[in-house]
């Protein structure tokens, strides 16, 4: 027996409401993160993530209130993401509830956050979240891959792999990898870039975007992934979460 | 009957909501503090921690968790410490190649893991002796979530009183074979997070507080 492949659903959460939802069955508010957490937990999800897309940060509170929320319901790992720019802010959602924080665009900007959450809380966290395409026209890295940021509308120039391995040198817990030429696409994760990445850290790396069917989670897995993420799969329904786990049991990967 | 008092150890580490809702779910009664008479006289003493073994065994002290975990311990009162709060448990612990002084309830060293991929984050299974009450009513199959870059390889304390009874340990494997729970008398501990198990987590937690 071995470690399971994590697979994470992932919900989109906007002034604390999930966005864009479907109606399960026996579901009272799939507008409620909380109680889509539940299903989740209830389908045998490893870990949820909320990724707070709230633009404005008065509306913060509202966020808390889901997380703080959440974990009084749902006992599995729940991590949380977006907006977060200063260990105060880990602080206040770790306070909430979650256990692990995402950090993306503040780490960018200014790296050394990485160490400063990593020392005051620990690496495990952290999960940095890398969204990354392929170098287009006029762009050139070593590996091929860029960081973007604002959704992957604006390229940085950054190496992919590099920054991956380098936030991992810093003190990140986990790299929550996300394709942004293959998200939205259902045509599957990007397995190259996982298979760069996996080769470069030796911290878990989570697999995101591009989920579309079954047969694309092994894949991934085979790739280096350590966990697998979606979230519009699982959100309308086209993907249960007992059938992705069934599949990569069935490719011989060990789940839960 | 009343539910069983469980104090959490409130000395600044550990996801200490988590465990205080879990703990609630499984039956107890539960305070989060660090005041010395409340920790001393509940009925259990749960034992958080995350983060580095130094950094959290200056926390204790600082709280004196360490007088608290002791003295329950004389007495016979149970104590439950989970990932780092078990790892301070051990004589000794080296991060980063700086070894700190743990409480040395245990003999044996909290090393660094050795596999491919550290922390060992996620969902494993473990290998329980006959006779745990701990693991009372789980099976080789159910997973418990760890989150750690250090463990104990080596179990080094023999029981050499035959009037007392061993110490029960549960191993898990990450790369390497590696201390995941121990029950010893009063006083138990496990590496992974039972408040973030699920439901064999929620047994797990069951199972003690049914011992208090």
């Amino acid at each position: 027996m071995s470690l399971a492949v994590r697979v994470i659903p992932c919900l989109d959460v906007d002034a604390g409401r999930v966005v864009k939802g479907v109606n399960f069955q026996n579901l009272r508010d799939a507008g409620d993160p909380v109680e889509m957490a539940k299903v989740y937990d209830a389908e045998g999800a490893d870990e949820l993530t909320f990724l707070d897309i709230t633009a404005s940060s008065g509306n913060r509170e509202t966020t808390y209130d889901v997380v703080r929320r959440t974990a009084e319901q749902v006992f599995i790992p729940l991590t949380v993401g977006g907006g977060v720019r200063t260990t105060d802010d880990v602080d206040r959602l770790l306070r909430a509830g979650a256990d692990k924080v995402g950090v993306n665009t503040a780490a960018i900007a200014r790296p050394e956050l990485i160490g400063e959450i990593a020392e005051r809380f620990g690496s495990q966290v952290l999960v940095l979240s890398v969204d990354a395409r392929r170098c287009p026209e006029g762009t050139v890295t070593d590996s091929g891959f860029e960081v973007t940021t604002h959704g992957g509308r604006r390229g940085t120039g950054i190496d992919a792999v590099e920054w991956a391995e380098r936030a991992a040198g810093l003190g990140a817990g986990e790299i929550l990898l996300n394709s942004m030429d293959a998200d939205g696409t259902k045509d599957g994760y990007d397995t190259a870039m996982i298979a760069q990445v996996r080769k470069r850290v030796s911290i878990p790396v989570i697999a995101s975007g591009g989920a579309g069917r079954l047969d694309h989670f092994p894949p991934a897995v085979a790739a280096g992934a350590d966990a697998v993420l979606a979230a519009s799969v699982f959100h309308f329904g086209d993907l249960r979460i007992g059938e992705v786990k069934a599949t990569l049991r069935a490719a011989g990967h060990p789940v839960r | 009957m009343t539910a069983p008092s469980v104090v959490v150890f409130d000395y600044g580490f550990g996801n200490i909501r988590s465990a205080e809702r879990a703990l609630t779910r499984a039956g107890a009664e539960v305070e989060i503090t660090r005041d010395f008479d409340t920790a001393l006289n509940a009925d259990g003493l749960l034992v958080p921690g995350v983060g580095a073994f130094a950094a959290c065994m200056a926390g204790l002290r600082a709280a004196r968790g360490d007088w608290v975990i002791g003295r329950r311990l004389a007495g016979g009162r149970p104590v439950l410490g989970i990932c780092v709060g078990m790892q301070i448990l051990f004589a000794r612990g080296i991060e980063h190649g700086v070894e700190s002084e743990g409480l040395d309830e245990w003999p044996g060293t909290v090393g660094p893991l050795t596999a491919d991929v550290v922390p060992h984050m996620g969902w494993n299974t473990v290998t329980t002796p006959a006779g745990s009450s701990l693991f009372a009513g789980l099976s080789a199959e159910d997973r418990f979530y760890f989150v750690h870059s250090y463990a104990v390889a080596d179990w080094e304390l023999e029981a050499h009183n035959e009037a007392l009874s061993a110490p029960l340990v549960t191993w898990a494997t990450h790369g390497a074979p590696f201390v995941a729970a121990v029950e010893n008398g009063p006083l138990s501990a496990t590496q992974f997070h039972p408040e973030k198990s699920g439901d064999a987590g929620a047994q797990l937690l069951k199972n003690w507080i049914e011992t208090l």
